[in-house]
């Protein structure tokens, strides 16, 4: 039975479609009213307040917190100044992915690593013989993210500081009436955003403030549905979607290297040794496959749907079932996320593709079912983020 | 030749300036002059009282073509619509109705007026995006010339006829009556309540001097049913920004292909020599020299006012004499301290958010024509209202908010004549808040700023003739391969070298963007570019 997020005495209450799902042991909101498109803009044109507590949340600390955590990602935490964030990931001796998430320096001797598996285990394995201590705060902190442009002035608008200092990925203690909070400038809609950390007992308290003082700005709860489009516009991955936990699957062909999901980037290999190093270095050449962005061509849908006369049909919310992508008739890969984005009038997806076919500009087919019937339509590879607003990073 | 181009469009409305951008996009090199000091037209958005961004004239939109968002690639440049999902109708006996995106919802809503037009309602929804797929062909292409004998234009027409008469007998009939009837006798087949009928009716009298009860409005009811947003028929939806983005949104696409884009250049006339359009003066006496001149400016500026009528043959001078502009609304932009408080339903809500229709009956509608028929304003006039800054809070300050009241019936021939409008025009603002603020009991207190527009200042300000929205009124007399003029409704014109790109054009008004686009592509085709 899932839990109750400590937000659940005013997200239950203004859940009027009573569509909740359960995200890693939580309830979660799907969406709050009947109207996704009005959850989904209040994300790229106002603000938009989701949950998110139930990500794995653990706070590291002691005097080789920082070589633990060089040791177990792919980046190199020591480079990491107080009050940074780093997105990062993890993986195995064989160089797969285990797990993504965020990494915060806090102090000089703290950190917070959010996770979307149960990371517990896997820290405390890495842990022995370090001084370190480990505490799992995923039922202790509750989340909250206030994501959209006018994101700033709702939480300036509640909080003790203004947010001018606060660069994109980094975090910092503040608060919000008497209430501590950390505040850190990441999320995973893709627009400018922020998220709200705090005690969980007094979880209620910032809902309160924060959804009092976004009522000016246009603040709308917003739940997983709507972040869902949101992170695939972002051309954001979803571990268990898009690709798999090494360590959760016996399938060899589910298991991937960072640099098969666009993660190469995260992976610093001239460093001290972390857990894959070796295996990576081999990989970085040698992966067969890679994620990329798709884009569906819009007049070969709409042919596709006048053959059997009727209007383009697309489901109005974002896909994860996956889909096989063929190059003449040939499968070439999956796509494993997908949505029409309301905002680029696109129907975009995040696929994994042969290498051959995944310069951007090569054109496939991916499957549609149309009237019951298996057809295809043309698609091309394009170059991620969809979405990439200025105001993201912009100071 | 720095004042030497291959096409000079007048008027920086968004047809003109798709024109423009389909234009440019080929390869030509293109000016646009524009009288105001700013692109858009009636596209526009305004910040007439600081902090508040005024959707002045046209505030919502859906008819924007798809294939033209996406040839010009109007998302990159700034095009973003919000969703308007709901449709709330406040009754004068307290009671209201909201139809919105959920259909169970909807469907109890409805029943509380009537259980059978609760279960049609979905029925009349379907058939409507039916025949809005129907016509598709129609408003995406030339219109077909039924009495062309041209091998090509021949083809066309038995395709569309093919293509009609394809979908069975019913919809043939269908089609006859949406052409024929009044809007209230077609809602009326479906429904039987005139708690829906009323606000449904009102789609049929948007922009023309007639009344929902007139023969042909059932037309100019399908004609805002062709909306399409994401493929989904009848959608409408708010541009972020205001509906001025669009047109900005198109000025950039336009620019990015190599489109120059000059404001307050307002033309006097069009230069003629040897029968041929050759360029245009503007007042201030500058000259542009071009191949070809379009014309983004309805049917009589364009050719009684820009081309004057000693270039043209006096048959078609009468044509462009009688077409019918008769602006029939106005408009009221309102600043507000904070949200509007409904009497029948208090406090913020979903409602606030979508459409909120004035039309409290049949009869309601009726007396408001009866007024404009006799040339008066209407004394409880229809309106359509909509508050954009609950969806975009870019347009007005935090907690504030902007309020868009669409006013009919606001004749331009007014008893006293035209001319004596800016007389009544603030009693015609009172009119209009006085009538809401029987549903919105707080209205007076909370209005910060505002700002009226009557026919007369749609014509002055904005270069409607007549004030009418849709460069001529939507009748079937003046549609299809009769707009502007039989003959005449291919975009190209009497004058050679001057082109119409209008909504005076086919299809028709409405931000569609279809008669600059096809506009373009004719003059791209005749010139084998």
């Amino acid at each position: 039975m899932p839990l109750e997020s400590p937000f659940h005495p005013r997200t239950s209450r203004i859940c009027t479609s009573h569509s909740w799902k359960d995200w890693a042991g939580f309830l979660a909101v799907c969406r709050y009213g009947c109207s996704l498109d009005s959850e989904y803009f209040a994300i790229r044109e106002s603000a938009a307040l989701i949950d998110v507590t139930p990500l794995f949340k653990y706070d590291i600390s002691g005097p080789q917190a920082e070589t633990l955590l060089s040791r177990m990602t792919v980046r190199d935490v020591k480079k990491m100044k107080v009050g940074r964030v780093a997105y990062t990931c993890w993986c195995d001796d064989r160089g797969m992915v285990v797990d993504d998430g965020t990494v915060s320096r806090l102090d000089e001797n703290t950190y917070r690593l959010t996770a979307a598996d149960p990371t517990h285990h896997w820290l405390t394995r890495l842990a022995a013989r370090y001084k370190v201590e480990i505490v799992d705060v995923t039922e202790k902190i509750a989340a909250l993210a206030v994501q959209g442009p006018t994101s700033r002035n709702v939480l300036e608008s509640c909080l003790d500081h203004d947010l001018s200092g606060l660069k994109f990925f980094q975090t910092m203690p503040a608060k919000i009436g008497q209430v501590d909070v950390w505040v850190s400038r990441t999320g995973y809609t893709g627009d400018l955003g922020y998220e709200v950390w705090v005690a969980a007992d007094q979880a209620v308290q910032i809902w309160d403030a924060i959804f009092n003082a976004g009522r000016a700005h246009g603040i709308q709860p917003t739940g997983l549905d709507a972040l869902d489009i949101s992170r695939i516009e972002a051309g954001f991955i979803l571990q268990g979607i898009d690709y798999f936990n090494c360590l959760r699957t016996q399938i060899e062909s589910r298991k991937t290297t960072p640099f098969e999901i666009g993660l190469g980037w995260l992976v610093d290999l001239d460093r001290d040794p972390f857990i894959g190093q070796e295996a990576l270095r081999k990989a970085a050449d040698a992966s067969k496959r890679q994620l990329v962005g798709i884009e569906v061509n819009w007049e070969d849908l709409e042919a596709l749907y006048d053959s059997v006369d009727q209007p383009p049909q697309l489901p109005a919310q974002a896909s994860r079932s996956s889909i096989p992508v063929y190059r003449e008739r040939r499968q070439v890969g999956r796509v494993s996320s997908h949505t029409w984005s309301p905002l680029l009038k696109k129907s975009i997806g995040l696929a994994t593709l042969e290498k051959d076919f995944c310069q951007p500009g090569q054109t496939v087919e991916v499957e549609h079912t149309v009237e019951f019937e298996r057809r295809t339509v043309a698609a091309k590879v394009v170059k991620m983020p969809f979405f990439d607003p200025e105001r993201k990073r912009k100071p | 030749m720095a004042n030497q181009y291959d096409a000079i469009v007048i008027g920086a409305g968004h047809n003109g300036l798709c024109c423009a951008a389909y234009l440019a996009k080929a390869g030509q090199k293109v000016l646009v002059l524009e009288r105001r000091h700013i692109v858009g037209g009636v596209t526009t958005t305004e910040e007439i009282y600081p902090g508040f961004k005024y959707s002045s004239c046209s505030y919502v939109s859906s008819l924007l073509r798809p294939w033209i968002i996406r040839d010009l690639d109007l998302p990159k440049h700034g095009y973003e619509i919000l969703p308007l999902e709901s449709t709330f109708t406040p009754f004068p006996d307290g009671r209201y109705l909201l139809r919105d995106a959920d259909a169970e919802k909807t469907r109890r809503a409805v029943s509380a007026f009537s259980q059978r037009d609760a279960e049609t309602y979905p029925q009349f929804g379907q058939a409507m995006s039916e025949l809005g797929r129907m016509v598709k062909p129609i408003i995406d292409a030339p219109t077909p010339l039924p009495t062309s004998i041209n091998p090509k234009d021949l083809l066309q027409t038995l395709r569309l006829g093919r293509h009609i008469t394809g979908q069975g007998a019913d919809w043939m009939t269908g089609l006859l009556k949406l052409g024929t009837a009044s809007a209230v006798d077609l809602l009326s087949e479906w429904f039987e309540s005139d708690y829906l009928i009323g606000p449904m009716s009102v789609s049929g009298i948007i922009g023309t001097h007639l009344g929902v009860r007139s023969p042909g409005t059932a037309y100019v009811l399908l004609h805002h049913y062709m909306g399409e947003i994401d493929g989904s028929y009848r959608a409408w939806g708010l541009p972020k920004g205001g509906t001025g983005a669009i047109a900005l949104a198109i000025a950039r696409s336009a620019e990015s292909f190599g489109a120059t884009v000059k404001t307050a250049a307002p033309v006097s006339r069009v230069l003629v020599k040897n029968g041929r359009a050759t360029g245009v003066v503007l007042e201030n006496g500058d000259q542009f020299d071009a191949r070809i001149v379009v014309s983004g400016a309805d049917p009589q500026r364009t050719f009684l006012g820009f081309v004057g009528k000693e270039h043209l043959e006096s048959d078609f001078v009468d044509q462009i004499e009688r077409f019918k502009m008769r602006g029939s609304s106005g408009k009221v932009n309102l600043a507000l301290d904070r949200l509007p408080d409904f009497a029948c339903l208090p406090g913020d809500g979903p409602h606030l958010r979508g459409d909120i229709t004035i039309a409290p009956g049949v009869a309601y509608l009726e007396r408001a024509y009866d007024d404009s028929k006799y040339g008066r304003y209407s004394r409880q006039p229809f309106m359509d209202v909509v508050i954009p800054s609950l969806s975009d809070p870019t347009v007005a300050p935090p907690g504030k908010h902007v309020m868009s009241i669409f006013v009919q019936y606001a004749p331009y021939h007014i008893a006293e004549g035209p001319e004596n409008w800016p007389q009544q025009k603030e009693a015609f603002g009172d009119t209009v808040i006085d009538t809401l603020s029987e549903y919105i009991p707080n209205l007076k207190d909370i209005i910060l700023h505002r700002y009226v527009l009557t026919p007369w200042d749609l014509e002055q300000e904005y270069g409607l003739t007549e004030g009418n929205i849709f460069h001529g009124e939507l009748s079937l007399e003046q549609l299809g391969f009769l707009r502007p003029a039989a003959g005449w409704a291919r975009y190209r014109t009497p004058l050679k070298d001057l082109w119409l790109c209008g909504s005076g054009a086919h299809p028709g008004g409405g931000i569609m963007g279809s008669p600059g686009a096809l506009c373009a592509k004719a003059i791209l085709e005749e010139r084998s570019l």
